[in-house]
């Protein structure tokens, strides 16, 4: 076992990030600090109203009736007399007791119908999902009122009949999440090891999806909160007691007399429920912050070194070392009537604390007319940003920040000017094929409309004309059945069709330089043998120029002329491929050449089957 | 795409009478007596038992359903007890008011949450943290209390907008639309919030796609890319919290209604819900879900025909 | 051949005739029929590749043999007991038996626990007291190359390859038998892949454990196997010694497979490519002379 190639403190990421509780970075998150301290004041005042004024709230002095704020009465009296402070406060209790019926019978509807639903799936799945739309389809409100004319204005039969209604939102979050989780892997480790439902369940689900719930439940309780507000206003609600509706009811009755009243009771409701949504806000933020996702796709490699981004201050990245132009960046064989010249290129992420992240730096290089540039590399190396940079499709948060890019001598790219150059040549003389099929098509148009589109805009042609066009181009990359496919949908071809479209797609407006980024990644080992065919015939026939980003040396040794090795966001080595396999220079060339498994002797078999074994079937 | 219509249509019409079943038998299986209360307590017992008899309450409830459910299919939903008015003639004349402003609620939502929610997805800055602080604000305002405001504000100080009435839009067109626009306002604020949050998650996470990236590769225009593409790809998502607001604007009118004196459903579910009016609830709530689920038929085709992949599922 | 060729030794786990069908959602539609008959065997500490393309239906013996996939027809037997269909405390017994390596790091670990709590997972399980379960996590950790530290951290502090170790130590826990090894680097980079299948080796020869271990890539499965099976389309096409089937197949699909992985030098490749051109065009041949005898 060598590990020797894993740099000491491999993993870079500090160890304390992960190991703090959800809680505790909740804590830290202001906004989530600040609506816990408001709720916990209105709760608080609501349970000791009694301690905080000396106010009655039902007793009515006619002689106080609708006197001004802040003399005896601290906001003031209501028409009939009364505190509307304490009426405040007191009314508070109402709404939160009801908030939290409706809240715990959403809850302990929702979670269990959700989690059997999702675990178990089945019948039950389809009859209590069924279940869910339909109650989805009530108009609350209504229901609500209709039920309070068979069982009374109770807050308790309300509140829980209300809860039901709202039970589907629980519902389907849980069921949606125990749904997703249940197709991770780690259930079925979970599984292997022999565990119960009971324990996976608990131990494994329910961990994932509480805090989705308690964003949930703090948006239910607002809904409860404002819902009943309203009930008490239209004068369905339970009048014996003080509530923040019938408040709203009272002032609107004197709305010409003392319309300021209104503000009181709207307030409170505005701060209690704004306090809810805002704590369901931060909460998910601090969990979406808290779990980056960063799930690669099928085959797609991922770095053993978590460095595979280096966050370097510019100062430092300036000082990169010059190297030998065969081991490095710097080109001087670069031939005046280079297609692609690319020159001392940096790419940045800025980041929010003020420092850079640097991803590409200082790399250089060149394409000529029909001739295929690989760009190599492991995951994290910048091969991928590199290629982005040239197109000009770096996402929004990265830029170009030294060096310069130009094509055919025209200036595309350099860290002063922006990179608008490239957006004149998208589709015209730049082609891109990319890494995934299936997601690099638009799902909601046929494959033919995604072909149609860019030609008719691009070369001006007629509708028909870029049928005719598509046709050829699917037929030439090798598609059976053109107008079939051409009438298709994305999800109605296979991955391989997919590529071939794509690649039809790239090669439609006759560009001159060909761009792919990993385009044999995804597929099987026979459809790439096929696809990397079609690739070199194109090229060929059209004499195009071509970058072919790769982690696969195999592919490198297929198709391509030249090869440029990168490692880290810096070009390390860079030669004529077949200089480059017979006598690769740089140790992290050699190291990764050496770890192709391509040539390694198989295991000796072992076992009495040795001899006897062959067979195949016809 | 007929197929997928004619499923959907048949689980339309399941849903429907499910509700409209469950609805029945719940508000059949009052405690008290109906007949009394319509009578009040002054009434004979024999009064009552009369009473009982006219309305059909003597009868087994198995009997009662069947007869009310075979009148319901073809549109009579039978009498209110206490004004003896056909509940089809107070529905008929109740729900275009009501409708007039749930719909144009329904598509000033539309409109502006999709100008906002788009723009804030595309440009950030300001706009982005205006729709997310908007979206806090909407939910924490009941939209009761917005309406109270506004009268307050404009109808009651500025003397700006009526205050209350409805005009028929066939009467006046132009005061049918002043009318209209404090009870719209004060039911889109909330509506608004939360699908212009919809919108912007949504565009964000279309614009975050791989193949936008590819038809960017292929020149695709700015304009081109976000109105066609990016917006038909966020619609789906968009438009289920849309028929989820509908739902819940049904609701919100009832309130509203009562605030600017509207003479839509809202005073009519008050005062049967008060009085214990079972045909007329029961006749309210029927024609509401029917209306529930057809603007949520309307929307599910709207989105298989936006998502290939929706009509195969 | 090794010394023990003629001595007949019984293999660990039977796989005869196995079935698997996944029912296809719709109505009255057949169901999917991912295995038509696959019959299989592996012996003690030997390591059986198993390749094929998407859709082969590889990765469903491995899951099938882990009790995660429907089994229509068909048995398989692990040291003389039929395991086909068993219970979940049935499993659960066997579990210190069969254990498993998934494809994705990422996903293969709950995110939520350490690796300390993932590991001691299967340990507590099985009843082992938690002194004990902690002595043998240090234990496999240090078997796997990771740090001792790495027990009060979380899986995203981690890359890719240390994941794969921490599913690998996961796997070592009950000291099984088999372990069902369900691409296990396909997510690795070239030189992590590398290190991580010595890794697999390197455990082979210390503990005898036999690997089922399911590949795409031809070169890897040929890297570690002993003998290597080709799946095609639900069905073993060919089976044999690693090097004959890899370096010299019979079954024209395992002869396009292999003619289509590229090989690492441009004038190898050159060569290979021709081949290929040239077998693809005999290969049609003989259909096109078979087609015209019926």
């Amino acid at each position: 076992m060598s590990e020797a190639l894993i740099p000491a403190g491999a993993v870079v990421l500090p160890a304390t990030a992960g190991r703090q509780k959800l809680y505790r970075r909740v804590l830290k998150n202001p906004m989530a600090v600040g609506s816990l301290g408001v709720l916990a004041l209105v709760i608080l005042s609501a349970v000791f109203a009694g301690l905080i004024t000396g106010w009655d709230p039902n007793r009515a002095e006619l002689s106080d009736a609708l006197a001004a704020p802040f003399g005896e009465h601290l906001l003031g009296a209501d028409a009939s007399g009364r505190d509307i402070f304490a009426r405040l406060i007191f009314g508070a209790r109402v709404s939160l007791v009801g908030a939290l019926i409706a809240l715990a019978t959403a809850l302990a509807i929702g979670i269990p119908t959700g989690l059997i639903a999702g675990y178990f799936q089945g019948w039950f799945d389809s009859l209590s999902s069924w279940f869910a739309s339909l109650l989805m389809a009530m108009p609350g409100l209504i229901v609500v009122l209709a039920l309070i004319s068979v069982i009374g204005p109770g807050i308790v039969g309300v509140m829980v009949t209300f809860g039901a209604l709202l039970s589907p939102g629980v519902f389907r979050l849980t069921r949606s999440g125990v749904v997703s989780v249940r197709r991770e892997l780690y259930i079925d480790a979970a599984k292997v090891s022999g565990l119960s439902n009971y324990r996976i369940i608990s131990r494994h689900v329910l961990g994932v999806i509480r805090a989705p719930l308690v964003i949930q439940a703090s948006m239910i309780a607002g809904i409860a909160i404002v819902l009943q507000a309203g009930l008490e206003f239209l004068g369905v609600g339970d009048s014996s007691t003080a509530s923040w509706g019938q408040m709203l009811s009272e002032a609107f009755s004197n709305i010409y007399v003392a319309p300021t009243m209104i503000l009181w009771p709207g307030l409170i409701i505005g701060i209690t429920v704004g306090s809810l949504a805002i704590f369901g806000a931060a909460l998910r933020d601090t969990v979406q912050g808290a779990e980056p996702v960063r799930r690669p796709r099928r085959r797609k490699p991922t770095s053993e070194e978590s460095a595979s981004m280096r966050r370097l201050d510019l100062s430092t990245a300036a000082t990169a070392a010059v190297v030998s132009p065969r081991d490095g960046g710097h080109e001087d064989l670069e031939p005046s009537d280079a297609l692609l010249v690319v020159r001392d290129l940096q790419v940045g992420y800025p980041q929010p604390d003020g420092s850079t992240t640097i991803v590409v730096d200082g790399v250089s290089l060149h394409v000529d007319r029909g001739e295929v540039l690989g760009l190599v590399g492991e995951s994290g190396s910048g091969k991928s940003q590199t290629a982005f940079s040239i197109l000009g499709l770096l996402p929004d948060t990265g830029a170009v920040l030294g060096g310069s890019i130009s094509f055919a001598g025209r200036t595309i790219a350099s860290a002063d000017g922006a990179t608008h150059g490239a957006a004149a040549l998208r589709g015209r003389q730049f082609g891109y094929i990319p890494q995934e099929p299936m997601s690099n098509l638009d799902p909601s148009f046929t494959l033919g409309f995604q072909l149609v589109e860019p030609m008719r805009h691009i070369l001006g042609l007629s509708r028909p004309a870029a049928k005719t066009r598509a046709l050829e181009l699917l037929d030439r990359v090798g598609i059976a059945d053109p107008r079939r496919t051409f009438d298709a949908y994305p999800h109605e071809v296979s991955g391989g069709m997919a590529q071939r479209v794509l690649i039809a797609g790239a090669v439609a407006c006759d560009p001159e330089l060909l761009i792919a980024d990993e385009p044999t990644t995804a597929l099987d080992v026979t459809v790439q043998a096929e696809v990397l065919d079609l690739l070199r015939g194109l090229q060929r026939e059209r004499s195009m120029g071509m970058i072919m980003v790769t982690h696969n040396f195999g592919v490198v040794a297929d198709i391509c002329d030249r090869v440029a090795v990168m490692q880290a966001g810096r070009l390390v080595e860079q030669a004529e491929a077949l200089e480059l396999f017979d006598d690769p220079h740089n140790p992290y060339t050699r190291m990764l050449l050496s770890s192709t498994l391509e040539d390694t002797e198989p295991r000796a078999a072992r076992g009495t089957h040795a001899a006897s074994s062959r067979g195949t079937a016809r | 795409m007929a197929l997928f219509l004619l499923r959907r249509l048949g689980a339309a019409v399941v849903l429907v009478f499910v509700i409209a079943t469950m609805t029945f038998l719940l508000m059949s299986m009052t405690g008290g007596d109906p007949a009394r209360n319509i009578l009040g307590d002054g009434a004979t017992v024999e009064q009552v038992a009369a009473k009982s008899a006219e309305l059909g309450l003597d009868q087994p409830l198995a009997v009662r359903y069947v007869d009310w459910l075979g009148a319901a299919v073809t549109g009579d939903f039978g009498r209110s007890w206490f004004t003896n008015e056909p509940v089809m003639t107070s529905l008929a004349n109740k729900f275009p008011v009501s409708l007039s402003v749930v719909v144009t609620a329904i598509l000033v939502t539309a409109i502006l949450s999709a100008i906002l929610g788009v723009t804030a997805a595309v440009r950030r800055g300001w706009v982005d943290r205006f729709v997310q602080m908007f979206a806090v604000l909407g939910f924490a305002l009941p939209n009761f209390w917005v309406a109270l405001v506004l009268v307050t504000v404009f109808a009651v100080n500025l003397k700006l907008l009526p205050a209350t009435g409805f005009v028929p839009f066939a009467t006046d067109p132009w005061r049918w639309g002043l009318g209209l626009i404090l009870p719209v306002t004060a039911l889109v604020v909330g509506t608004i919030a939360s699908t212009a949050q919809q919108v912007r998650g949504a565009t964000i996470d279309v614009l975050r796609q791989d193949y936008v990236r590819t038809l960017r590769s292929r020149g695709i225009s700015h304009r081109s890319l976000l109105f066609r593409h990016v917006l038909r790809n966020a619609a789906p998502p968009a438009l289920t919290v849309l028929s989820l607001q509908f739902v819940g604007l049904l609701g919100g009118a009832i309130i509203i209604e009562k605030i600017f004196a509207l003479p839509g459903i809202g005073s009519l579910a008050v005062n049967a819900t008060l009085q214990g009016d079972l045909p007329q609830i029961l006749g309210l709530v029927v024609v509401m879900v029917v209306l529930v689920v057809i603007v949520n038929l309307v929307i599910d085709l709207l989105t298989g025909w936006l998502n290939p992949k929706a009509r195969v599922s | 051949m090794t010394d023990n060729a003629n001595v007949a030794e019984a293999p660990l786990l039977t796989i005869s005739g196995l079935e698997v069908e996944f029912p296809v959602k719709g109505w009255r539609r057949p169901p999917f029929k991912a295995l038509k008959g696959v019959s299989l065997d592996i012996l003690p500490g030997e390591t059986m590749g198993l390749v094929g393309e998407s859709g082969s239906g590889k990765t469903t013996i491995g899951r099938a043999v882990l009790g995660l996939a429907p089994i229509t027809a068909g048995s398989i037997t692990f040291d003389g007991r039929d395991t086909t269909r068993l219970s979940r405390t049935e499993r659960r017994a066997l579990s210190s038996d069969i254990q498993v390596v998934f494809q994705d790091p990422y996903t293969s670990l709950n995110p939520a626990m350490t690796i300390g709590d993932i590991l001691a997972e299967p340990l507590l399980t099985s009843g082992i007291a938690r002194v004990a379960a902690r002595d043998r996590i240090r234990e496999l950790l240090d078997q796997v190359n990771l740090p001792a530290d790495a027990v009060d951290r979380l899986p995203r502090e981690f890359s890719g390859g240390q994941r794969q170790r921490v599913a690998i130590a996961r796997a070592l826990a009950l000291r099984p038998r088999l372990i069902v090894c369900d691409e296990p680097v396909s997510a690795l980079d070239l030189s992590t892949q590398a290190r991580v299948l010595d890794l697999f080796i390197d455990i082979q020869e210390h503990t005898g454990v036999a690997y089922l271990f399911v590949s795409h890539d031809l070169s890897v499965v040929r890297h570690i196997s002993h003998r290597v099976a080709v799946m095609y389309r639900g069905e073993i096409v060919e089976t044999g010694d690693a090097a004959a089937v890899t370096g010299a197949p019979e079954h024209p699909y395992t002869q396009r497979l292999l003619m289509a992985a590229p090989v690492p030098h441009p004038r190898r490749q050159a060569v290979r490519r021709s081949e290929r051109h040239a077998l693809l065009a005999s290969q049609r041949a003989a259909d096109a002379a078979r087609e015209t005898v019926r």
